[in-house]
């Protein structure tokens, strides 16, 4: 008899232990359910394009003619292309070697790269260099990678805020590391409080892990909230003090729907504060196309920014980008085209501010109606979306319900959503996927859906909700933060 | 604290990074092309200084960057799913092909909303992967299924995540040819795992020996080892063998028997170059020998990067996974999952390559015309560089079967290794340094590949244009000849 080659107990431990949530259960359910012909709202993921976000037409030009690069070659190009389109594309294509179809260097197109770096300066306001700037397949793979540098064993720990986006626990569980968690403040705006991060390390480091980095998600995934500049202060201050190289994830930049805290890089306020914090400091800030008001997700365009890292380190990074050969071309130039948009004068920019501006005054009334909306419900309560691409409301849980949950072998939250989406379609992740306090509950859902659908949505989820509170309701308290 | 203090524990040093990133290695990109990076700088202002006018990378399989021109079918799909309000403009007729329309509409149905910026399912779109499994069947007279392709952004990545399941320590062995193409040995070391060699034999055109196999096997188990895949490369890099049917089945069978993965790696499958020899696929030997998925467990990556498309940077890719439990498979859709999915252009490509035009298809000619070109001229190149090399004073060369290079043997005097070994470089890395400095051609040394001990090589590429060959043979001639009078015995 044959021997089995590979069955469930003889994988790599590290791959069973490593849960990411956002395309787990309940999406795997509601993928079913569409199959079975029922119509499903999928607000689990980030994905704009998804959800009816028309591609900004410029970039999706200059791609096009780069890709198909015999169309420069022909007298009607101009008939189908504006002329700063075809200029952006000669460009691109003369930036690599042998045009989308052959490899780049390892860390991406130089000139991408140095677009990239003259973006991070006029933003920053300080000098930025290309040559620790790394292009990657989406900034997720940037993050598996310093992650992989970083992480030695599982006496590694990585501070990493709570709730977060799972990428960062299931790349730590595949790593052999361990996630060390502090918690954000619901009750603040999901405030982050440096005492609880001091409480977090001694913990950790009381156990005998070793806290070698801090995770960062600014603006939040999936909270909202955005970092103030004195809360970075205090970070970047905590992570000198305790030797810590801190991830900056940067990736919702873009999306910004209050004028009280805007985006300020984690490289900013670095630099802002000078020696020795300036020099010694270990940061590296991720970005991607898939975000903001671009929301290119299906591109797989990201990068990542170096900053204090030893050169023989940044070395050993390049080593390992090059096993993969390059990132693909084509985000390259989405990417660089994201750093360097159309400008006034352009025969595009018109249109592309028309476009990009539509996109972000909807995010921005789309993330106040959906607020607006779970705060009205029972039972349910919902700090404001400051900034990314989410919800993340509180559903207060009726002893009934939990008991329920219990009865069908599911965590409450998990129960909650998967009602809510045999009811509505609505496909949420349930909070549990991203961490929370113990006994409190929350979904995550994107603001994502078309403007117009939004009030039906909402509704919807009111009608369901109301219903769910009632049905569960009993005398013995609730749970609460 | 101190400054100096607070520098010297920094988080991120050299002493404090993951060992397995130290330890690994990849020799295609690795020191000779650092140096060529460099040449190729001071080229710029320094033209006079050389005694050649350019580089001319010949490391790594990227033939755009050489010159050989993409499939135009395949652009014209992929810029009209880039840019869609293209469909709906006239003047698109006039400036693509009806079938690139076709089948630009086709795609696009298949795709939620026609957003080709949205993730899509983590194994890839769906209709794609039944193009793709009806694209396999079509290849090997045997079915296969769209669920057990997982499309990735080139098959890289796909290696990476099956050494991912694989390995738990490095107890865990996978066997690998020797010479390798060097991804599995830095994946493996990145892993944590042992790689476990086996040796191809050079005297009978780099064939593989069951009974070496079964030896290394055994080895590694008396070790301790458990040894979980092997992984075979067909056609292969860089030795460039297709294998024989035969040899195949043996393969197959010793799988089942040792109940090892088999990882064939399968991305040169068009890349044939001699007439007695052709590509059969590991799934299809598998099937036409009546193992079905109970049997065997088999993962066979394809790439959009070689065979005659070389789409190196649309990173497009998948593996068809057959032959695991459904909990098995679960695992590898929650891994592929974490990275949400691969890049869409790259996967409509992949779609591409495994369904081109076909006869009566309005693109068929010039498509055929252009593979035609592209593979009749890569045999071309394969068999003058292969003469050439065979031609210099203790050097043969097996001939390329397939794929897209010639791993030339060289028979260094001892003077020549004396010299490399005061220079603390493999003789090897030596020669290669030597005929960069003299030709401005960048050629990888065989130590980056894996050889028996003693015995020394280089893996250079045939993608320079035809052209350029004639100017390479002669610039490698003269060196040699000069090496050989420097350093004969």
């Amino acid at each position: 008899m044959a021997l089995k080659a590979l069955d469930y107990d003889s994988l790599n431990e590290n791959v069973k232990k490593c849960q990411y949530a956002v395309r787990g259960e309940l999406y795997l359910r509601a993928s079913e359910l569409q199959k079975e012909g029922k119509k499903i709202i999928f607000t689990n993921v980030g994905n704009p394009h998804a959800l009816g976000q028309k591609p900004l037409t410029f970039p999706r030009q200059v791609v096009a003619l780069c890709q198909a690069p015999f169309l420069l070659d022909d007298p009607n190009v101009g008939m189908l292309f504006p002329a700063d389109a075809i200029a952006r594309a000669k460009h691109y294509l003369s930036l690599t070697s042998g045009g989308l179809g052959a490899y780049s260097d390892s860390r991406g197109l130089p000139g991408v790269r140095k677009e990239v770096a003259e973006f991070i300066e006029r933003r920053d306001g300080y000098p930025s260099d290309p040559e620790l700037i790394f292009l990657t397949d989406g900034a997720s793979k940037g993050v598996m990678q310093i992650l992989n540098c970083v992480i030695r064993g599982d006496g590694d720990g990585i501070l990493v805020p709570v709730p977060q986006y799972p990428l960062y626990s299931a790349t730590i569980s595949l790593l052999g590391g361990s996630l060390v968690p502090y918690y954000l403040d619901e009750s603040e705006n999901w405030g982050l409080d440096v005492n609880n991060l001091r409480q977090s390390v001694a913990q950790a480091r009381s156990q005998g892990i070793s806290v070698r980095a801090m995770v960062i998600i600014n603006p939040g995934n999936p909270t909202g909230q955005c970092l103030s500049e004195a809360n970075l202060r205090e970070i970047l201050r905590f992570c000198y003090n305790e030797k810590l190289v801190l991830l900056g994830d940067e990736v919702y930049q873009q999306n910004i729907y209050q004028d009280e805290r805007p985006f300020i890089s984690s490289k900013k306020v670095l630099m802002d504060m000078g020696s020795p914090f300036s020099k010694e400091v270990q940061l590296v800030s991720f970005h991607t196309v898939s975000k903001g008001y671009w929301g290119e997700c299906g591109q797989r365009g990201g990068y990542f920014e170096m900053t204090n890292i030893p050169p023989r380190v940044v070395e050993e990074i390049y080593k390992v980008a090059s096993i993969a050969l390059s990132p693909n071309v084509s985000a390259q130039i989405f990417m660089g085209l994201m750093v360097s948009p159309p400008k006034p004068g352009d025969i595009s920019y018109d249109q592309f501010i028309r476009e990009s501006k539509g996109i972000l005054e909807s995010l921005r009334r789309r993330a106040k109606i959906m607020t607006d909306g779970f705060n009205s419900c029972k039972n349910v309560v919902c700090n404001f979306t400051e900034g990314a691409m989410y919800s993340f409301p509180q559903i207060r849980l009726p002893p009934g319900a939990i008991q329920a949950a219990k009865q069908a072998g599911k965590v409450p939250d998990v129960f909650y959503c998967l009602k809510l989406l045999e009811a509505t379609g609505i496909s949420t992740v349930p909070g549990s996927g991203f961490g929370q306090k113990e006994g409190v509950f929350h979904l995550r859902t994107t603001i994502l859906p078309a403007e117009e659908e939004m009030p039906e949505i909402m509704d919807s989820f009111k009608k369901f909700n109301d219903k769910f509170m009632t049905q569960y309701d009993n005398n013995f308290g609730y749970s609460r933060m | 604290m101190s400054t100096s203090d607070s520098t010297s524990s920094l988080p991120v040093t050299l002493d404090s990074i993951n060992p397995k990133v130290l330890k690994c290695e990849y020799a295609v990109r690795g020191e000779i092309v650092n140096i060529a990076q460099k040449l190729q700088e001071d080229l710029k202002s320094n033209k006079d200084a050389y005694p050649f006018d350019e580089i001319i990378y010949c490391n790594i399989g990227n033939p755009q960057s050489l010159g050989q021109l993409p499939i135009k079918f395949f652009r014209e799909v992929l810029a009209l799913c880039d840019h869609t309000s293209l469909l709906d403009e006239s003047e698109t007729h006039g400036l693509f092909s009806t079938d690139s329309i076709d089948r630009a509409w086709k795609i696009l149905d298949q795709i939620p909303g026609r957003a080709t910026g949205a993730y899509s399912h983590s194994q890839g779109i769906k209709g794609l992967r039944d193009t793709i499994a009806a694209g396999i069947e079509a290849r090997d007279g045997f079915p296969a299924d769209p669920n057990d392709i997982f499309l990735t952004d080139g098959a890289s990545p796909a290696v990476h995540m099956m050494m991912q399941l694989l390995l738990s320590s490095e107890k865990d062995g996978i066997l690998c040819p020797i010479p390798q193409y060097p991804l599995y040995s830095a994946s493996i070391a990145l892993h944590g795992g042992s790689l476990v060699p086996y040796y191809l034999d050079e005297a009978t055109g780099w064939g593989l020996e069951i009974s070496d196999l079964k030896k290394q096997l055994e080895e590694a188990r008396s070790k301790g080892i458990t040894v979980r895949a092997l992984v075979v490369i067909n056609p292969g890099n860089p030795t460039g063998q297709v294998l024989a049917e035969e040899n195949q089945r043996d393969i197959v069978k010793f799988c089942k028997e040792e109940g090892l993965v088999l990882l064939a790696d399968e991305v040169y499958q068009e890349n044939v170059y001699v007439p007695d020899k052709k590509f059969h696929s590991f799934k299809k030997v598998a099937r036409a020998l009546e193992y079905g998925e109970k049997d065997i467990a088999l993962v066979s990556f394809q790439s959009v990067s070689k065979g005659y498309y070389g789409e190196c940077g649309k990173r497009g890719g998948y593996m068809e996974v057959t032959g695991f439990s459904p909990d098995v498979r679960e695992q590898i859709y929650k891994v592929a999952s974490v990275n949400l999915c691969s890049n869409i252009s790259g996967q409509i490509l992949a779609s591409l390559v495994m369904s081109p035009p076909k006869p009566g298809d309005d693109s068929y000619d010039s498509y055929m015309a252009e593979r035609d070109g592209i593979l009749s001229s890569m045999a071309k190149r394969a068999k003058t560089l292969e003469d050439a090399l065979n031609s210099l004073e203790g050097v043969t060369c097996n001939r390329a079967e397939g794929a897209m290079y010639l791993f030339p043997r060289i028979n260094l005097p001892q003077k020549a290794i004396e010299a490399a070994e005061a220079a603390k470089t493999a003789p090897d890395a030596f020669y290669c340094k030597r005929l960069l400095n003299a030709t401005g051609v960048v050629v990888v040394p065989g130590s980056g590949f894996g050889q028996v001990p003693g015995t020394w090589h280089f893996r250079c590429t045939i993608l320079p244009q035809e052209d350029r060959i004639p100017a390479i043979v002669n610039r490698l001639t003269e060196f040699h000849k000069s090496f050989m009078d420097e350093f004969r015995d």
